[in-house]
């Protein structure tokens, strides 16, 4: 309960960010959103229907009494519900954004603790160093090889869209999963080794209890707090990947929605899509806090 | 390099060079034996090199058009082909090191400049101060740093002035929350206890110790945060939404290359590789320098 109460300040300060933010454009925002062929009776239009004719206190006012409505605004290209808009989208980087987490852990996990237990060996090392790799490419030019790669050269996958079901899923998955594989397997690997030391490892081990069983229940279980972290951490940066994944495989989701509005000056769109996917971020941070005390009886939220 | 941000290019310097002198030749040595943080030096070194020698030994000039010689492939006078516009590509990416490396310092400078001391004086002073400076950062991390960027580009306008501010806010809340974690725990300790009671003033003691003993984390995460300085400004580059064409920039000239997929992958390949290694080598020396100044965590 107290966590939630001090998610609200931090939603509150978003809301006002993503509000100033339509404020710095430089000049008069009804004549930057209308373009340059636009007549002085479409600015005008554009400006009561931003209500940029009210005093600024008003338009925040009125910004937020329209948030807790779930009104953003309507979009300037297509004159739908922003709200709207979006969530047509959402269900596309939903699936992206799930299905990359979960081949990010399960990879991630599985090389991480494989690295703890073979110290220092060849497969460490291997993994450590893929991991540093996984971590420094550029998704969007790991993407552009992957097109390359299997849809130029072999032709076995689709370069982009997502009329071709799954496996359309196959190259843009992979693309968004494999930063957040890097950090999990690293992780993973320090968080184990730290238990890997301790004395109820040992004690486990002496009794006889077997190889995996020990790994498992016993070491990864203790060593589960700071990957539970980093998986959290790992949403934000799934979601600002997946703007640049679904640029490059033209997957119709809400992070190219978001390019899309940038480039047709569709400024409420911007400020709807800013403001959801950074809502979820902290919703889904909000959820690991709670996770804690699941993964560890010892944390207690008042 | 000249700078558009060289005034607050040389501020974190000088704090650097305090430690460096007193605990450097320590952590240079820790360094030199640590061979994957090798690497990484030895990755920026060639980038040096190029930035520093591409315009003296190279014949082709990285802007003008030669339409005529576009889409070349490699040969003895184009080493590694030309682009659409029938430009040299070795001489574009040797130019784009220069824009490259001073997006990243002139953004993680920025973020040092600013985060170092709002995290000292709000651990170290606490009260309304830190929690003002607490919520502000909570703010600014609940946004995807790549969303914020993006935003933040959307409503500056592009160019690479703007691209450098856009990626600096969103590296100052890591340095502040860094810097005030051990500010938090420096303040209790003896030596700033008799300081205090000595009575120096706080803004001395914050100067002379408080900050130069929290920067062993932050001295880490500054090069880690070059690769991810790095990595942002040219993804929005690759937006279209970073540093323009015709800029030799290498995250612009990823982007325009997708046009050409098909038919000159080739374009695609090489500025992308220039940015994975540019990445590679500060997450490479960050992993070894926190190696270096923290050996228990080996």
């Amino acid at each position: 309960m107290r966590r939630l109460l001090v998610a609200i300040p931090t939603l509150l300060g978003v809301a006002t960010v993503v509000f100033l933010l339509m404020r710095l454009l430089p000049g008069d925002p009804a004549v930057v959103i209308a373009g340059p062929e636009a007549t002085a009776a479409d600015v005008d239009r554009i400006r009561h229907q931003l209500g940029l004719t009210l005093p600024f206190w008003q338009q925040y006012l009125s910004f937020l009494g329209r948030l807790s409505h779930a009104d953003l605004g309507i979009s300037i290209r297509t004159g739908a519900p922003v709200i709207q808009e979006i969530f047509t989208r959402v269900p596309f980087t939903a699936t992206l954004a799930f299905i990359s987490l979960l081949l990010a852990i399960l990879i991630g996990v599985t090389a991480g603790v494989i690295a703890a237990t073979r110290r220092n060996s060849t497969m460490d090392v291997s993994i450590s160093g893929g991991a540093v790799f996984g971590a420094s490419m550029p998704t969007y030019w790991l993407g552009l090889m992957l097109i390359i790669l299997f849809a130029v050269h072999l032709r076995v996958l689709p370069a982009g869209g997502s009329d071709r079901g799954p496996i359309s899923l196959v190259l843009p998955a992979i693309t968004l999963a494999l930063f957040s594989t890097g950090l999990i397997a690293r992780q993973t690997r320090s968080a184990m080794l730290e238990v890997l030391g301790q004395d109820f490892v040992r004690t486990a081990r002496a009794k006889g209890a077997a190889r995996t069983a020990v790994l498992i229940r016993h070491a990864l279980r203790n060593a589960l707090l700071p990957i539970v972290t980093v998986i959290g951490l790992q949403f934000g940066t799934l979601l600002g990947g997946a703007v640049l994944t679904e640029t490059i495989f033209a997957w119709p989701g809400v992070g190219r929605l978001l390019v899309d509005s940038i480039g047709s000056r569709d400024y409420p769109v911007v400020q709807g899509v800013v403001l959801l996917l950074s809502v979820s971020f902290i919703a889904i941070n909000l959820i690991t806090d709670l996770l804690y005390a699941y993964v560890d009886p010892r944390i207690r939220y008042g | 390099m000249a700078l558009p941000t060289a005034s607050a290019v040389e501020a974190p310097v000088v704090e650097l060079a305090v430690v460096v002198t007193t605990a450097g030749s320590r952590v240079w040595v820790r360094l030199r034996t640590h061979p994957s943080a090798m690497v990484g030096v030895s990755i920026l070194a060639l980038y040096v090199v190029a930035t520093l020698l591409g315009p003296l030994v190279l014949r082709w000039d990285p802007i003008h058009q030669t339409l005529s010689d576009a889409f070349l492939a490699a040969s003895s006078g184009h080493p590694l082909g030309t682009d659409d516009f029938g430009r040299d590509e070795l001489v574009r990416l040797m130019f784009g090191a220069r824009y490259t490396l001073a997006l990243g310092f002139a953004a993680v400078a920025i973020g040092l400049a600013i985060g170092v001391p709002v995290g000292a004086v709000s651990g170290y002073f606490g009260g309304w101060i830190d929690l003002l400076s607490q919520r502000v950062t909570d703010v600014v991390l609940a946004f995807p740093n790549i969303l914020l960027a993006l935003a933040l580009v959307a409503v500056l306008g592009v160019g690479l002035t703007n691209v450098i501010i856009a990626v600096a806010i969103t590296s100052i809340p890591i340095f502040i929350r860094l810097t005030r974690a051990s500010a938090l725990s420096i303040r209790e300790l003896p030596y700033v206890e008799a300081a205090r009671a000595l009575g120096v003033p706080s803004a001395a003691i914050l100067v002379r110790h408080v900050i130069p003993n929290s920067l062993a984390p932050v001295i880490v995460q500054a090069s880690l945060q070059l690769g991810a300085a790095i990595l942002l400004a040219a993804a929005l580059g690759f937006l279209g939404l970073g540093v323009q064409a015709p800029t030799p920039e290498w995250g612009s000239m990823l982007g325009l290359s997708r046009n050409y997929i098909f038919s000159d992958p080739n374009l695609a390949t090489f500025p992308g590789l220039a940015i994975f290694g540019a990445v590679l080598a500060f997450n490479l020396v960050g992993d070894g320098l926190r190696d270096a100044l923290d050996p228990r965590l080996r």
